[in-house]
Formats: structure tokens, C-alpha cells, sequence
């Protein structure tokens, strides 16, 4: 059987995206069952996150972060990936 | 918290993942994949990187059709929760009329899209339309093929007739599930009609509520169908909204790099306000 994926479009950049997305959500299972409940608490907020949802809000976020930067300020999105991985920090230090 | 020590039941969850990841797992990473590419088909892709992300955020028709559909989904949600509260309110709790008026408002809902579009769009016809025709020999002049203003009033009017009775009937359901104990402590209180709606109906509606609202919310926000069938997203570009819009761009010219980047920013926003209502209904919920 030869399964052909050439109609995904797949490129290193992209690839490379999907892998860090795969390595968190792993480190998150690893996360999980080293300290199983998620680890819930009542943030800036003012309801109660996981740890999940604090990851979903820090890739939210971050998405916005990317796209305003690009719209506001240009294509280079270094400064705007250091400031995401600020966010998430925050994000997961705060809410 | 105590440790989860027997987690084979997430084997009974795998069939779904594996539906899940071949129906839209796979097709939103071919959607980045393509976002960041150009191609001329046959598989052959060009690297293009955020050139299109920059095109479309700097692009007025894009903003116009996200305001378009703001405006859309605004008046559709002012419209059908308030009808949809006070149909249900209503609506018999007993007897015969209670099947009846289950079905009559459940008959919108199981006409599909694209006929509902076919059937407003004959009616609304000033020449064979019975809508049109009438409207027009009263006097007001009315062309939903001709006039932006008209063609929305449309639009509005197909969308209230097929979707307000998901409202009603979700509504219902939280209505007829309040006990009968609320009510005769009303009554004793001497409670006024208002007060028995403030107080008991609404805050007993309101869970819901907030699913009709989101649920109305998400699919004004992703309408297609109808005002294709109806309008066309004419005239000129007055009902393009952003689903219009991104089939355009991706079927009518085959961009498929703009297009996906469109999707992504167009997924970004449904995810971002899923979220916050998910996050306003769960947080509802654990406050009661």
C-alpha cells in the first residue's frame, strides 16, 4: 500500500510547529500522571483554571499575540514568539 | 487529590480520537500547511511564509465581511432570544397543544439549508414570490436582488423563520422544568407576572439560555448556505459574510494559500469565543 501525503503540503516550518504542539501536550500527560487533578486553582480571572486550560489560553493567546504583531508591526515574529513565551509564563504563573 | 490508579477506559475513547483526527485533525493541519504556501495544483507548492497572514490583515474586504457578520449574528441574537423566550413562555404546558406546537416549531428545524435558501428566495421574488409580490403591491418597494437594505431584511427574516424555534424549544425545555413548588410560592407572595418571569423563569432559563445564545451565535457566525442560495452575498458585496467570503477566495479563484490563512484566522476567532462562552457556562454552573 503506498500512502501518499503529498496533498498535505507538509514543509519543515509547519512540521515543526505540529511537533512542539505534540511535545506539549505530551509533557502534559507526563505532567498529569506524575501529579494527577490538574492542579486547579482560582486566578487573576477569578474562576477556576487547570492546567489545561491554562495551556489552551497560552496557544489562544499566543495565536493573537503572532497575528496582531503581524498586522501592527511587520512579518519578523521573533519579538512576538519571546513575547508569547511571556504570556504563557504569565498565564501560567497567574491565572 | 487521590491518584487516578485504572485509566483503561481511555481505550473506550480511542474510535472517537481516531474520527476525530481524520475529520479535522488532519484537514486543519493540511489548512497550515497550505497558509503558508502557494500553489498552482498538480501538488505543487511554493513557500510563501506570512505573506498572505499580512495580506489578509491588511485586506478591507476581509474586515468588511468579519463586520457584516457581526452585525448579522448581533441583530440575529437580538432578535430570535427575546421571540424565542416570549414564544416559549406561551407555548400550552398541558394538553393536546403542547404536541402540536412541539412540532409546528420543530418543522423549520429539519428543513435543510439550502431549502429553506430556495424557499425564501422564490418568496421573496417580486414577480412570482408571494412575499415579494404582496409587499410590493402594497406599495413598498421591495427587491432583494436590487437593494442592499432589502436584501438583508431577507436574509434576517429567512434566518428568525428557521433558527427561533431551536430558541423556543430549548427554552421550553427549561421552562417546563421548573417545579410547580416555584410557582404556588409566587403566588402566596402575591407575585406579579414581571416578578415571576425576573425572578423564577429567567434565572431557571438561563442555563439554557446561554447554549441557545451560543449556539445561535456560533452558527450566525459561520452562516453560508441560505444567504448563498438567496442572495449570493449580493448585491454587489452587501451579504458576503465571511464564510462567502472564504469560498470565494478558495473555489471561486482557487487561492488556496489566502484562503487557508483566511480559515485560520477565521477558526482563531469561533475558538477564542467558544471559550468564553464554554468558560461563562461552566463558571455558571459551579457557582450554583
Amino acid at each position: 500500500m503506498n500512502l501518499d501525503f503529498s496533498w498535505m503540503a507538509w514543509t519543515w516550518p509547519t512540521a515543526a510547529f505540529f511537533i512542539v504542539i505534540a511535545l506539549m501536550l505530551c509533557g502534559m500527560g507526563v505532567w498529569e500522571y506524575v501529579s494527577p487533578g490538574g492542579n486547579p486553582r482560582v486566578g487573576v480571572l477569578r474562576f477556576e483554571t487547570t492546567r489545561g486550560d491554562r495551556l489552551f489560553v497560552s496557544l489562544l493567546g499566543s495565536a493573537f499575540i503572532h497575528l496582531a504583531w503581524l498586522g501592527l508591526v511587520g512579518p519578523n515574529l521573533w519579538w512576538a514568539l519571546a513575547l508569547s513565551v511571556v504570556y504563557a509564563i504569565g498565564v501560567f504563573r497567574y491565572v | 487529590m487521590e491518584k487516578t490508579w485504572n485509566n483503561k477506559a481511555w481505550f473506550l475513547v480511542l474510535p472517537m480520537l481516531v474520527l476525530v483526527a481524520f475529520s479535522a485533525v488532519i484537514p486543519l493541519m493540511t489548512v497550515v500547511n497550505y497558509s503558508v504556501q502557494d500553489t498552482f495544483g498538480n501538488n505543487v507548492f511554493f513557500w510563501a511564509g506570512t505573506e498572505w497572514f499580512e495580506d489578509l490583515l491588511a485586506s478591507d474586504r476581509f474586515w468588511e465581511a468579519m463586520v457584516r457578520n457581526l452585525i448579522f449574528s448581533f441583530i440575529i441574537l437580538a432578535i430570535e432570544v427575546p421571540l424565542g423566550i416570549f414564544i416559549a413562555l406561551n407555548m400550552p404546558k398541558k394538553g393536546w397543544g403542547v404536541p402540536v406546537c412541539l412540532v409546528l416549531m420543530a418543522l423549520p428545524l429539519l428543513i435543510p439549508w439550502n431549502v429553506v435558501g430556495t424557499i425564501w428566495q422564490v418568496f421573496g421574488r417580486n414577480d412570482i414570490g408571494l412575499l415579494g409580490y404582496y409587499v410590493n403591491a402594497f406599495g413598498i418597494d421591495y427587491n432583494y436582488v436590487q437593494d442592499p437594505f432589502d436584501a438583508w431584511v431577507t436574509v434576517i427574516i429567512m434566518d428568525v423563520w428557521h433558527w427561533t424555534s431551536l430558541v423556543v424549544l430549548l427554552c421550553y425545555a427549561g421552562l417546563v422544568s421548573i417545579p410547580d413548588a416555584f410557582y404556588q410560592a409566587a403566588k402566596i407572595d402575591g407575585a406579579s407576572r414581571w416578578a415571576v418571569f425576573r425572578y423564577i423563569q429567567l434565572p431557571k432559563m438561563q442555563r439554557v439560555l446561554l447554549i441557545a445564545v451560543l449556539l445561535r451565535f456560533m452558527d450566525s457566525f459561520m452562516i453560508y448556505t441560505e444567504p448563498f442560495v438567496v442572495t449570493g452575498g449580493g448585491p454587489g458585496n452587501s451579504t458576503t459574510f465571511l464564510s462567502i467570503d472564504l469560498v470565494k477566495t478558495a473555489l471561486g479563484q482557487f487561492d488556496l494559500g489566502p484562503a487557508a490563512a483566511m480559515s485560520l484566522v477565521y477558526f482563531l476567532i469561533i475558538l477564542l469565543l467558544s471559550w468564553v462562552f464554554y468558560t461563562v457556562m461552566t463558571n455558571y454552573d459551579a457557582e450554583r
